[in-house]
């Protein structure tokens, strides 16, 4: 972790040195120490994506053992917790867009960003003081998902603005790796902690508070500030936070956000899958936890390939085939395979669509927003998508009831299909535009701009939504 | 924010994070160090068997985390140095202990005890012990576990349990008794969403009765083990536990919405099919144990606050008020 950090400072560093184009064709090593540009990525975003990591290793510890801490050291059901969870997650759309816009007010990124991290770390101590009152802990779990609220929209905006536009993809892949390699060590943490002092759950908050505090320091020194974003934003932002959504108006930004709340709303979340993964395989139940782990483990190893990958042929392909690795997953399920082919299908299918999905959304939409409200934008963005998998995963669990689980499944698969065919439609001329803005930095021999005659992998489009 | 002067060099902050880092880790590590030495040792022998006219029940005082007791009567001292347990419960010379041994992941056992609390049988399991019941002869086990999913790629964090049954005698053991046919308002009832738990035996070891939830909805089930069908008898009940002479049930039944003090101990008579609120008033989150056919006995977070629960018993007709039986602990059952 210090070797990332210091790392990044040294190329924020040479970052301001601006040197040329130079050697653009050896991109691949990630070690070519002098690389620049689009081989690059940026001191901010190692930063950002160390600040990332350790949170993750912070919340996911804490996020691991809540159940266990609920039940066995608090003698309470665990559903009273799923009641809370379910409700802020509600209102963290809500925050974060309030985050997004906040930020975007003369360029407060940072500010915004830092408090968010800030509030998480402090609400393990929350939960420590709290001891066994469920108001206290319902608070501290408040305040960790208003923390996570307003700090996502701000550090994405960051992750961009501290990027070349042709290397964003591969930026977005680092952060995301970073992150999701945070997320895999915080629960092996919280084991291995719970192991050694037989269950002491509160040694887990104080580990957690300082791994969290941790990330809030390698934020604050280590990710520049207003003054050292290439651009600070000059235009004042809309005056109210409702005006965030007038960037729908923006014609490119509009239709991405179509696209990913389309896609969105036929996302089955992957709890589902997981279950029915379970059900197909009929597997001992202790493994079942492993299932999450094994699709992390895909995403971490792609997400920066992908990135690249989306860097040179354009964003849309790579976001599109994501959910048509998703849409694999359905069908996989939906098909008599079994065993080993079917299993390890479906996580790597899972793995892909994260890889080639979330990070990639954001790279694509990027430069549909005005440096100044990218915050905001990315916070509609997210909202939109966040919401409409809610709707999907509502939809999908009542179709299960209803029609059992193969019919439910095979109307996800139609409906994602469907989406797939309205998603590339809508994007079909959201790139190209921002390419233009793209500074002297871009090498000369793979620009591989996505100029060409769109090609539709699916069926034609029988009509957009 | 200028929390980061622009001047400020690369070296100091470098300096200063590393050393902001060594504090912090200097104040996890010696957390956890002094986590280490209050840890109490896990045990599975036991330095006393299950002797009628005793109260059983999981210690946080003393020997925290085992089994100890007390003499029915509530006089004499505590006897620490059972087995290890995270919920307990005994009946007709068998005792069923749910533990969990930490680790990468960690596991979770039912352990069948015999009358002198030697283990019989062992069954792996995953998920959180919750609910731990024994049938008065001693013949039908019964337990729950949460399971949950983890949170690696954004999943939701829905809880739901497995609920198994195991006869002692024939050694027949249901992992999870979510197939059974179940009957709601008279209609066979099919959703992938149900879920039992907190199960408890008549005296035939063949009569249960059991919570299921679906659709956000809990229902009170009658359940017959031979004929393997469930029916559902009343809505919103959780938890039930049969008297000793099976003419009533005890249950926590939920009282208010949200997460403030949802719920009330109830008992209901089988005969005239009436509640009756028992005189605890505070929200009870436990299956309740009858001590004998007039006393119930249930766990309540410590006054002091903290992670600690106390025992309170209370009349089985509402009267009265509530007593606190033995502090520090949880897992009631009375060995008659």
């Amino acid at each position: 972790m210090y070797l990332a950090t210091t790392d990044a400072v040294a190329t924020a560093k040479d970052k301001k040195k601006g040197k040329g184009a130079g050697e653009g064709g050896n991109a691949g090593k990630g070690d070519g120490r002098k690389g620049k540009g689009r081989g690059r990525v940026t001191g901010p975003v190692l930063a950002l994506g160390a600040v990332s990591l350790v949170t993750d290793i912070s919340s996911e510890m804490v996020a691991a053992i809540l159940p266990l801490y609920f039940v066995l050291g608090l003698g309470l059901s665990p559903l009273a917790f799923g009641f809370l969870d379910g409700l802020y997650n509600g209102a963290t759309a809500f925050v974060r867009l309030l985050g997004g816009y906040a930020a975007d007010r003369g360029g407060r990124h940072k500010l915004v960003a830092g408090s968010g991290y800030l509030l998480s770390a402090l609400s393990r101590l929350g939960l420590l003081l709290a001891g066994g009152a469920t108001a206290g802990i319902g608070a501290a779990i408040a305040a960790d998902r208003l923390g996570k609220g307003v700090r996502t929209a701000p550090r994405d905006a960051l992750i961009s603005l501290s990027s070349p536009p042709d290397g964003l993809g591969r930026a977005f892949g680092v952060h995301r790796a970073m992150d999701t390699t945070g997320a895999l060590l915080g629960p092996l943490a919280a084991f291995a902690l719970l192991w050694v002092t037989a269950d002491a759950y509160d040694a887990v908050f104080v580990v957690s508070f300082c791994f969290g505090l941790f990330g809030v320091l390698l934020l604050v020194a280590f990710v520049p500030g207003r003054g050292a974003l290439p651009t600070a934003p000059a235009t004042a932002p809309a005056s109210r936070p409702r005006k965030a959504l007038t960037l729908l108006r923006v014609p490119a930004f509009r239709r991405v956000c179509a696209a990913a709340a389309l896609l969105g709303a036929a996302t089955v979340g992957d709890a589902f899958l997981y279950l029915l993964l379970q059900r197909r395989l009929d597997f001992a139940e202790s493994w079942f936890p492993l299932l999450p782990l094994g699709t992390a483990a895909v995403y971490l190893l792609l997400a920066v390939p992908v990135g690249r990958l989306a860097d040179r042929v354009g964003r849309r392909g790579p976001f599109l085939a994501g959910h048509g690795a998703l849409l694999a997953a359905y069908v996989l399920l939906l098909l008599p395979t079994g065993g080993r082919t079917l299993l390890v299908g479906v996580l790597l299918a899972l793995g892909v669509f994260y890889a080639a999905t979330d990070g990639v959304l954001m790279a694509l939409a990027t430069p549909c927003l005005p440096e100044g409200r990218r915050a905001s934008g990315m916070a509609v963005l997210q909202t939109g998508q966040a919401l409409s998998r809610l709707l999907a995963a509502a939809g999908f669990g009542a179709a299960w009831t209803l029609w059992g689980i193969g019919a439910a499944l095979t109307c996800a698969a139609l409906a994602l299909t469907v989406a797939l065919a309205g998603g590339a439609v809508l994007l079909r001329s959201t790139e190209g535009t921002p390419q233009t803005t793209a500074p002297a930095l871009a090498p000369t021999p793979v620009p591989e701009e996505p100029h060409a005659p769109p090609e539709k992998p699916h069926a034609p489009p029988e009509g957009t939504p | 924010m200028t929390l980061t002067p622009p001047g400020a060099s690369t070296r100091l902050r470098v300096v200063s994070v590393v050393a902001a880092a060594a504090l912090l880790a200097a104040v996890a590590v010696t957390y956890t160090v002094r986590a280490v030495h209050r840890a109490e040792p896990i045990a599975s022998r036991s330095e006393f068997a299950l002797d009628p006219g005793h109260l059983y029940f999981r210690s946080t005082q003393a020997g925290a985390g085992r089994v100890a007791r007390l003499s029915a009567s509530g006089t004499g001292p505590r006897t620490p140095g059972g087995p290890s347990c995270e919920r307990f419960y005994a009946a007709g010379g068998t005792a069923l202990c749910l533990l969990r041994r930490p680790g990468i992941p960690p596991k979770s056992y039912a352990v069948v005890l015999d009358e002198r609390l030697r283990e019989k049988r062992r069954v792996a399991l995953t998920g959180i012990p919750n609910r731990a019941r024994v049938s008065a002869s001693g013949r039908m086990l019964s337990w729950t576990m949460f399971t949950t999913g983890d949170s690696y790629a954004g999943g939701d964090s829905s809880f739901s349990t497995r609920t198994s049954i195991l006869d002692t005698r024939t050694g027949y053991l249901v992992k999870n008794m979510e197939e059974i046919p179940l009957t709601i308002d008279g209609r066979r009832y099919h959703s992938p969403d149900v879920n039992y738990w907190g199960v408890t035996f008549a005296r035939d070891d063949n009569r249960f009765y059991a919570t299921v939830s679906t659709k956000g909805r809990t229902y009170l089930v009658q359940g017959d083990m031979r004929k393997w069908s469930a029916r559902a008898l009343r809505e919103n009940v959780e938890c039930p536990s049969l008297s000793p002479d099976n003419t009533r049930l005890a249950f926590k039944k939920r009282v208010r919405g949200g997460t403030k003090d949802p719920w009330r101990l109830y008992v209901l008579d089988l005969r005239t099919m009436r509640e009756q609120p028992l005189a605890e008033r505070h929200s009870v989150d436990d299956q309740a144990a009858w001590l004998d056919n007039d006393t119930l006995a249930y766990a309540l977070p410590a006054r002091e606050g903290g992670r600690k629960q106390d025992i309170w018993t209370a009349r089985a007709d509402g009267t009265g008020t509530p007593e606190l039986r033995v502090r520090g602990a949880s897992s009631p059952a009375q060995v008659r």
